[in-house]
């Protein structure tokens, strides 16, 4: 077992995951830092996805890429490994940790016990860290468990082996070489000026102009059928934005994080002002999913033109907002 | 969102769980801060949970009653569709589908069942039953 691994709790499991197995090996790294730098903060509205029926919403960047995006920008030397065989899977998980390593998963959500009943649904893309197995189980640090969980065996094969979309096939990652301190300016700018880039996109479905699109979505939803189907819509927009592993208000607060954090580390104050305007942003996320929930349960009438309004003021915001950001990243000295 | 105004309203929902969210604490810095839950995460989560119980009942009674076959009840108890089913599976969404009624499902023969029974998280005899 890897001696000295500590656990934290975190609100995202994929920069949970990654801060933590940075620590571990020697690099400081908050969990907003490693979102913030692999420039997770996002939103698109993709309607070709259907979960239960309903478009995907996200209000951040495709499963993996924080990991991805850490790897490259960090120059970190990792290895992941896929399998097309459970049992070969488990072994090879057994022979790492047997030889000290803390390993990275991908696994499904549903098949995890520990999870609570409500939160589990069929979601492949869940990450997590094994420090070590004790007889049948293994010790596990969930980031977005508050304590180090334990799972048997044959429940983590089934969850690391689950099949549907984004299925992880046994995905295992870890770090094979210590990673090198960064150049914390070039990175910061780098990412900044990525996030910039993906909100202000001149594409439909990302961005600033995906919550327009999705505003106009909201409007035409039909209200023959008593609501019924606009409350599921609706539902699904605001589970997105403030359920598991969020931070709430869609990221926006944990994004803020990261702006305050660089603005320390680098000195650069203009990242300081741009925070506070960010987390009065994610405030209006909160009070959006606040007249969302209240209309699901019918304390006030339903009214989709009313959140479409909503949302749109939120892309009007946003859009300031990361062309502000995007002027502070430009003047940002060498 | 202010530290002092994280709610700590104790979803269900998270069973006793607490979830890291973000929050500007008095000295103007954001901390990561656990909360026993919010109403509206309570509200959207258990709307989910409960159309997809509703699914299962109603399948529930239709096997009852011989209108579809147990597995259309376990598809959805096991919080699937027919999508993610023949996903899981591997057969044809059609095929899937032609399971669903009884009629093709008793003709399912013993490796497809078992095939079912494993993505289900059940066993092939509990495939049988409607409990």
């Amino acid at each position: 077992m890897p001696d000295s691994f500590v656990h934290s709790h975190a609100s995202h499991c994929e920069s949970g995951v990654m801060s933590s197995l940075l620590r571990h090996h020697g690099l400081p790294m908050s969990e907003a830092m490693a979102f913030g730098l692999a420039s997770a903060l996002s939103f698109a509205y993709l309607p070709f996805i259907r979960i239960n029926g309903l478009p995907l919403v996200s209000y951040r960047m495709p499963p993996r890429a924080i990991i991805k995006g850490l790897e490259r920008s960090l120059g970190l030397d990792m290895r992941f490994e896929t399998f097309r065989s459970p049992p070969a899977g488990m072994e090879r998980l057994d022979a790492l940790l047997d030889a000290g390593k803390l390993v990275g998963l991908q696994t499904s959500v549903f098949w995890l016990p520990y999870f609570p009943p409500d939160l589990r649904f069929h979601f492949n893309a869940h990450n997590l860290l094994v420090y070590g197995r004790e007889l049948d189980d293994y010790l596990i640090s969930d980031p977005v468990a508050e304590a180090p969980v334990r799972c048997a065996r044959e429940d983590l094969r089934r969850a690391r082996f689950a099949k549907g979309m984004l299925a992880p096939k046994g995905l295992l990652y870890f770090l094979t070489r210590p990673p090198a301190p960064p150049d914390w300016v070039r990175l910061g700018r780098r990412a900044l000026a990525r996030t910039a880039r993906i909100m202000l996109a001149p594409l439909p479905l990302v961005g600033v102009h995906g919550m327009k699109l999705l505003a106009r979505q909201i409007e035409r939803l039909p209200l023959a059928d008593g609501g019924e189907r606009a409350r599921l819509y609706i539902g699904n927009i605001v589970r997105m934005q403030e359920e598991i592993g969020t931070g709430g208000g869609g990221f926006r607060f944990l994004y803020a994080s990261f702006l305050q954090e660089l603005a320390a580390k680098t000195g650069y104050a203009a990242l300081d002002g741009l925070a506070s305007r960010l987390v009065e942003i994610g405030d209006r996320w909160r009070e959006f999913a606040l007249a969302a929930a209240r209309m699901i349960r019918g304390r006030d009438a339903l009214s989709p033109p009313a959140l479409a309004e909503r949302l749109r003021a939120l892309a009007a915001d946003e859009k300031l907002f990361f062309q502000s950001l995007h002027r502070a990243q430009r003047a940002w000295a060498r | 969102m202010r530290e002092r105004d994280v709610p700590q309203e104790g979803n269900a929902t998270l069973a006793g769980h607490r979830k890291a969210v973000y929050a500007t604490a008095d000295d103007g810095k954001l901390r990561l801060v656990p909360s026993r839950g919010w109403e509206v995460e309570e509200i959207v989560t258990r709307q989910a949970v409960e159309d997809l119980e509703r699914h299962a009942a109603q399948a529930r009674a239709r096997a009852l009653s011989g209108e579809s076959s147990p597995l259309e009840y376990h598809m959805y108890r096991a919080r699937m569709d027919v999508e993610l089913l023949s996903q899981v599976t591997g057969l044809w969404r059609w095929r899937v589908r032609r399971h669903l009624k009884p009629a093709g499902f008793a003709r399912l023969p013993p490796a497809l069942k078992l095939r079912y029974a494993e993505a289900l998280g059940i066993s092939s005899e509990a495939l049988d039953r409607v409990d």
